[in-house]
């Protein structure tokens, strides 16, 4: 969980993602969208990449997307979702700096 | 076929083995052949002729004949039929002995058993031929044989002499030959024809019965029902479709009833209090949609995806299975006024949100469809070796499979939108905002259902 604290606290927005994970792919897009520019970790294809997916899974966090905001765990995809439309995700991003606008 | 060892004595009382010729699957006549039984031991010799597994080819025929002409231990016979075939294929047999057989045959002038015989699966091919022939018989066992050779015994002394002595018969014996190796060959072209007719009959049945298969499994896909006692998959996917169908439609009824009373609240001027208490039930009957989707989602994705639980017109604007939240809030817009600036912020914000989520939503689903694509067409097209080919064919459908998996969740991603969009909107709205808003929704999709209506019911040349 230490990697994943680490890795997550680098930047104001981190997801964790698979290469061949496609709503990863969505997620990554309405990031983008937003702005802002979250650092991208596909587990498949980083060294530490099982380590960090089973530290994950023992958070319950669950699978890929796994999205983090100022170094908080936001949740997966459908989490995401709901934040998006009810305008916290936006809130989160702009007071983690990773937006202002 | 094999061939089988006939022993065959000439006049001068010498055996001579032959081979009988190979099985010609052009003629049937030349299928039959020929096993002798031979007792030794006196003057009786039994010969008869059998078909043996040829019934696919042949007209089925099997002559019987056992014949014993002299007590001189004389040659005899092959049957009539087959002097057709010596004829025609050169074989190590005798040609003496056949050009004698065939004198003695026909001076002689045996009686013949012409047989039918019914095998497994084959009618009798050519019963319907054999009217002119002697008696039938069944084809004999070993007990029928041993009784026949006994009835030739007791009959031959007699008939010996009576051939003997008619040589002016002669002619007619031979016309009589002629005329029953015509038959047979004519009841064997009937039988070939009509086994072809057979066939060709089988297989358009074959073929009809596939299209039947395919039609059946579309219509259930749109919710037909249809009892099978087919396979158990077929019947489970199509409960799946079919299951939410049956709720789906269940579903609107109530929500009809719903807004209809809605809508007379509204037009009777219902205080906000009362309506509340309906949207709340609209609301949460709403949730019960999205469950259901979800369900369908675990159950037959594709119907979902499909949209055949629409109407057409609805069908028109489907998205990931559903409406577009987007459009939505856009046909809603100019309903709602008057709106504070608060709520026009917030119903902007919304539906650049809803917009913004379905482009995300989008982008992954094509991201799918392009891997999908390229898992099921990389790999080698015939080039290594096979068995290398079947481990990539196994291994390509294992990744498609996987990314057919992940349908669900698009679905299930896109109606958690939708319903995140209609709870937000009913949020920022007051309650007599709501009522109208839910009533606007509903009014729209009415007119797509009746569009539909009249689109299927339009007149066509």
């Amino acid at each position: 969980m230490d990697a994943v604290r680490d890795l997550a606290s680098k930047k104001a927005a981190v997801i964790f993602t698979r290469s061949s994970c496609c709503m990863c792919h969505s997620i990554k897009t309405l990031f983008y969208e937003l702005g802002a520019s979250p650092a991208i970790h596909e587990l498949d294809h980083d060294a530490n990449g099982r380590e960090i997916e089973r530290a994950l899974r023992a958070q319950g966090y669950g699978s890929v997307p796994a999205v983090f905001i100022g170094g908080r765990y936001v949740g997966s995809a459908k989490d995401v979702i709901s934040l998006h439309v009810d305008g916290s995700l936006k809130q989160m991003l702009m007071d983690a700096k990773a937006i202002w606008f | 076929m094999g061939t089988r060892t006939v022993r065959l004595e000439d006049e001068d009382g010498k055996a001579a083995a032959t081979r009988m010729p190979s099985f010609d699957s052009q003629s049937p006549i030349s299928n039959i052949l020929v096993a002798f039984s031979y007792t030794e031991g006196g003057t009786i010799q039994t010969y008869h002729v059998c078909d043996i597994g040829a019934f696919e080819h042949s007209a089925g025929f099997c002559l019987e004949d056992a014949v014993n002409l002299s007590g001189s231990d004389q040659a005899v016979v092959s049957d009539p039929l087959q002097i057709d075939t010596f004829n025609k294929a050169p074989t190590s047999f005798n040609i003496n002995n056949q050009a004698e057989t065939q004198r003695l045959l026909l001076e002689k002038g045996q009686k013949l058993n012409l047989v039918s015989i019914s095998s497994g699966n084959t009618e009798n091919w050519g019963e319907s031929n054999m009217a002119d022939a002697s008696p039938r018989t069944d084809i004999s066992t070993d007990a029928d044989t041993e009784e026949k050779n006994q009835r030739f015994d007791r009959g031959q002394s007699a008939a010996l002499v009576a051939y003997d002595s008619s040589d002016r018969s002669k002619d007619k014996m031979d016309q009589k030959m002629l005329r029953r190796l015509a038959q047979n060959r004519e009841a064997a072209r009937k039988s070939r024809l009509r086994k072809k007719a057979y066939v060709q009959q089988l297989e358009s049945s074959r073929l009809k019965l596939t299209q039947f298969e395919q039609e059946l499994q579309r219509a259930r896909q749109q919710g037909i029902f249809i009892s099978s006692s087919g396979d158990q998959t077929h019947s489970m996917s199509g409960n799946g479709a079919m299951t939410f169908d049956v709720e789906y439609a269940r579903w609107l009824e109530e929500h009809n009833r719903q807004i209809n009373e809605l809508r007379s609240a509204v037009n009777s001027h219902a205080s906000d209090t009362e309506l509340r208490i309906i949207i709340d039930g609209v609301m949460a009957h709403y949730d019960e949609v999205f469950r259901l989707k979800s369900n369908a989602a675990k159950a037959d994705v594709f119907h979902l995806l499909s949209g055949m639980w629409k109407t057409p017109a609805e069908r028109c604007f489907l998205w990931l299975g559903g409406f577009r939240s987007s459009e939505l809030l856009k046909l809603l817009a100019n309903q709602l006024e008057p709106l504070t600036e608060q709520q026009l912020v917030g119903i902007g914000n919304l539906q650049q949100s809803s917009q913004q989520a379905e482009d995300a939503l989008s982008q992954g689903m094509e991201a799918l469809q392009q891997s999908l694509a390229e898992t099921l067409s990389s790999g080698s097209l015939g080039s290594s070796g096979s068995s290398g080919n079947v481990a990539n064919y196994m291994g390509q459908m294992a990744m498609a499979m996987g990314k057919l998996g992940t349908l669900e969740g698009f679905i299930r991603q896109a109606d958690n939108l939708r319903q995140q969009t209609l709870q937000q909107m009913h949020r920022i709205l007051t309650t007599r905002q709501s009522a109208r808003a839910l009533l606007a929704i509903h009014d729209y999709f009415s007119r797509l259902r009746a569009l539909s209506s009249l689109w299927l019911a339009r007149p066509r040349e």
